[in-house]
């Protein structure tokens, strides 16, 4: 018998350059940013000295974490052909009924519960990122109800639980332990990034080189034809959801520690930067395609894109007119450096 | 040999216009070229068959003929004009109507508004007569001996009823041409008589029909002329009563094809009737499907389970691979029970599936060959639920080799694969997984002569390797490969055959008409089903 690629045959079926043409071009999909970001990195570098210094990147960097998180559990879930829109409000519920459960009644300018010591902070608001995406998982997967519209009162819901938990106020004395890992400083550069990089790490090899990562692929490109395959569809989507609703909680440790507090209205109007910065990085909508690098690329091209502009001067009254051109400007450079339509 | 050996339609140069023509069209698309300067002419009334193995560039030419795709080069004419601009859509569709391979009607609105889809009213400014139209609708309808409430959402019906929505959509837009793209797909054999009754009728009012089929038994049956195309040529335009059925599949191959039937009708391979019982069931009961069907598959066995549209084959098959849970009964393989309803159970107990409708059940269109074939082969892939690249890229491979699958690299999207490769792919992903026990479900739906011949072929061979195989269908040349065809009628088993059936002794059996059941060889299998008799 014949041996290696001569042996699938016929006429014109194996054109020469066809498998390295086609896979090129699925691969280049989640590089398309990357010429992006280097056109920024130049742009940064004309405009001002300051702009290529460790501090700054380091800086970026650690800006992008939190949003980073929260796209990466995004990602997750839009891969899985489903949509989380309540991530936002869960990076700020959840640090703040850990506070409940810790701080005690008496004493700061919040009372909370005091049912647990403040050792058990961390650990508690990891559990309320889970019961919530629990919550999500039960009422989409349990009741069949449309995932859209079910996150969308979770958003609200976690938003105002928030608000009425912490009396709509920052709390500023947030236990040791909890605030260590926003600002602990690891080999020269903070924590939350190497925390933040080695999440993506896990989670892009966890797509690659392992059944369920490669399952979610399946779920979202066409959920039916994954269950026919055998694949545990709503366990797989559930454990997707649950693992959205802890990372988010996870960034808003991160987030929390970074600013010393917790924020009265953190992570609010943040869903649109994690839906930008996951679609600009490749990862579609309608689910079953994309890369968690792909989606690591756009978050750094939103963060690098307000750095930029900072270093610039331009006055920070247009950031937010400027992330809305930048976000349109990277879909079309990206649809048409891939080729791929993005509907 | 074949190619120019006609000019278009010499027999029928009548003085009229063909009501549709192609002359000297192409079209490319990047480097493929899908058709070459083809030419087709349909006359008036005529029933002319557009026939080809998949790639052929029969779509690429219906997309030219009903305006969806524009030629680079060559004209498209009805009635002897020019056609209209391309985009002029409401031009294009007073001209030519088209009944699509792939199904267009939308599921979430009603059957009403399904059939008159934007024409409910003679113009946008006159309101809509909703009760004329649904009176209208179940008229329709009824014509094809469909009886369901036009109000009715379209995703209530039955496949079957779907289509001849689809078809009934079609042939009552007032074109005097029709695009016929695989009609009969998912028709049942008493769903076609009436489509060829309704075709016939139509014909003795002047409506011109291209015909597309796999089925060459009803180019035969329908048409009066033939064109086939073959790697984006038109090879040959002749009478079908003066083209033979050999001849007719050598001009689609370009070569001699082998004796008819193929592997299929060579002498069945000694079979031991000792041989270990892989796969029981035992008095499957699925609420308002089927009752009480019991069978088994020995080892090295190839059991077809018959049926039309509507008995409940189909389900039992997805019951087996684990898609529907069991009210009552139970399925064992090699002794061990099979818990129902759970695909991964079934795969665990070694039961691998080949679903009905590989667009819906089978695959992920932007995802890659190898991607599908590896995913249902679990712990193959490396331990401790990795995917170990360097396996999964060999085990790809080999699946591809293997049931000779054309396509560039493991990579390559199956979107961008012809109907009969994508369904290897489909059966590779059931074989990847080394089940002992394949159930298929029309494991050669939709696909062309010769990928059919081989994946039957393919089917038997995992028989002859010692497993079991249930080979759900209602297509004859699928149930050929079988050692022994249950038939399915109305939710019971009402007959059971050997090898060496008669056609029409299993079709009258799938039509439900008493005292045709064979000798039967299983229990359960009394030919007297109480409901089965109907029509």
């Amino acid at each position: 018998m014949v041996s290696g690629t001569e042996l699938r045959p016929g006429p014109g079926a194996a054109a020469p350059r066809g498998p390295r043409a086609g896979e090129l071009v699925a691969r280049w999909r989640s590089l398309s940013l990357v010429p992006v970001l280097l056109l920024l990195g130049v742009i940064g570098f004309v405009v001002s000295p300051a702009f290529l210094t460790s501090d700054n990147l380091l800086g970026v960097a650690q800006q992008s974490t939190e949003l980073g998180l929260l796209v990466l559990a995004e990602a997750l879930v839009l891969i899985g052909g489903r949509m989380d829109l309540s991530l936002e409000s869960t990076i700020g519920v959840a640090p703040v009924v850990a506070m409940w459960v810790v701080l005690p009644p008496d004493g700061g300018r919040f009372h909370g519960a005091g049912l647990l010591p403040g050792a058990f902070s961390v650990p508690v608001c990891l559990l309320v990122g889970a019961l919530v995406g629990g919550l999500n998982a039960f009422l989409i997967l349990g009741l069949r109800l449309n995932g859209f519209i079910v996150t969308l009162g979770a958003l609200t819901t976690l938003r105002g639980l928030q608000i009425a938990v912490s009396k709509g106020q920052s709390i500023v004395d947030v236990p040791a332990s909890f605030g260590y890992l926003g600002q602990a400083r690891w080999l020269g550069a903070p924590a939350a990034v190497w925390l933040t990089g080695l999440l993506f790490l896990a989670g892009g090899s966890a797509l690659t080189w392992f059944r369920h990562g490669r399952a979610l692929y399946a779920i979202g490109g066409n959920s039916e034809a994954a269950r026919a395959a055998g694949i545990r569809v709503d366990r797989v989507t559930c454990a997707v959801l649950v693992l959205a609703g802890v990372l988010a909680a996870f960034a808003g440790v991160l987030y929390t520690g970074h600013y010393g507090s917790v924020s009265a209205n953190q992570g609010s109007g943040w869903i649109f930067q994690v839906f930008a910065a996951t679609v600009i990085g490749g990862v579609g909508l309608d689910g079953g395609r994309g890369t968690l690098f792909g989606a690591l690329t756009g978050v750094l091209t939103l963060q690098l894109v307000v750095d930029v502009m900072t270093l610039a001067g331009v006055p920070p009254l247009w950031n937010q007119f400027l992330n809305g051109v930048i976000i349109i400007v990277a879909l079309v450079v990206s649809r048409f450096a891939s080729g791929e339509r993005q509907t | 040999m074949h190619s120019s050996s006609s000019s278009p339609v010499p027999v029928y140069s009548a003085p009229r216009h063909p009501v549709a023509e192609a002359d000297g069209v192409s079209k490319r698309f990047g480097a493929t070229v899908a058709l070459r300067s083809a030419d087709i002419a349909v006359l008036p009334g005529e029933a002319h068959a557009l026939v080809g193995r998949n790639g052929a560039g029969k779509s690429t030419l219906v997309g030219l003929l009903t305006g969806l795709l524009r030629p680079d080069a060559g004209v498209v004419r009805f009635g002897g004009e020019a056609a209209p601009a391309f985009g002029d859509t409401r031009a294009w569709r007073s001209r030519v109507a088209c009944v699509h391979q792939r199904s267009t009607v939308l599921p979430g609105l009603t059957v009403t508004e399904n059939l008159f889809l934007d024409r409910q009213s003679a113009s946008a400014l006159r309101p809509i007569r909703w009760r004329r139209l649904r009176a209208r609708a179940a008229e329709l309808l009824g014509e094809y001996g469909v009886d369901v409430d036009p109000a009715l959402r379209a995703r209530d019906l039955t496949v079957g009823q779907r289509q001849f929505v689809e078809i009934a959509r079609a042939l009552s837009s007032g074109a005097r041409f029709v695009v016929l793209d695989e009609p009969t797909a998912r028709l049942d054999a008493r769903g076609i008589d009436l489509l060829f009754a309704k075709l016939r009728a139509l014909r003795g009012q002047g409506v011109a029909f291209l015909y597309i089929s796999h089925h060459l038994r009803e180019v035969y049956d329908l048409c009066d002329t033939v064109t086939v195309l073959r790697d984006a040529r038109r090879v040959v335009t002749a009478p079908v009563s003066g083209l033979g059925h050999r001849a007719l599949v050598e001009a689609m191959t370009g070569d001699r094809p082998s004796a008819p039937g193929g592997r299929a009708s060579r002498p069945a391979p000694p079979r031991d009737d000792d041989a270990p019982v892989l796969l029981s069931v035992e008095g499957l009961t699925l609420p308002g499907v089927c009752r009480d069907v019991s069978f088994t598959v020995r080892a090295g066995e190839a059991v077809g389970l018959a049926g039309s549209a509507a008995s409940g084959n189909v389900r039992v098959g997805e019951a087996v691979a684990g898609l529907r849970k069991a009210a009552a009964g139970r399925i064992a393989v090699a002794g061990h029970p099979v818990r129902t309803g759970s695909v991964p159970d079934a795969l665990a107990a070694g039961i691998g599936l080949v679903p009905e409708d590989r667009h819906a059940q089978g695959l992920i269109p932007a995802r890659g060959v190898g991607e599908h074939v590896t995913l249902s082969a679990g712990k193959r892939l490396g331990p401790f639920g990795t995917v170990l690249p360097s396996r999964a890229r060999a085990l790809a491979d080999r699946m591809i080799e293997e049931l000779d699958i054309k396509v560039p690299g493991p990579a390559t999207p199956i979107a961008a694969l012809s109907g009969g490769n994508q369904q290897k792919v489909v059966v590779a992903r059931a074989l990847a997984a080394g089940p002992r026990v394949l159930v298929t479900i029309r494991p050669a739906d939709g696909v062309d002569v010769r990928s059919k011949e081989f994946l039957l072929g393919r089917v038997r061979r995992v028989a002859d390797e010692g497993r079991a195989v249930l080979v759900v269908s209602d297509e004859l040349d699928d149930l050929r490969v079988c050692d022994r065809t249950l038939v399915m009628c109305h939710g019971r088993l009402v007959g059971a055959f050997g090898r060496g059936w008669r056609d029409r002794d299993v079709v009258a059996a799938m039509e439900g008409v008493p005292g045709a059941s064979g000798p039967a060889e299983e229990p359960g299998a009394d030919g007297e089903a109480a409901d089965g008799v109907r029509h």
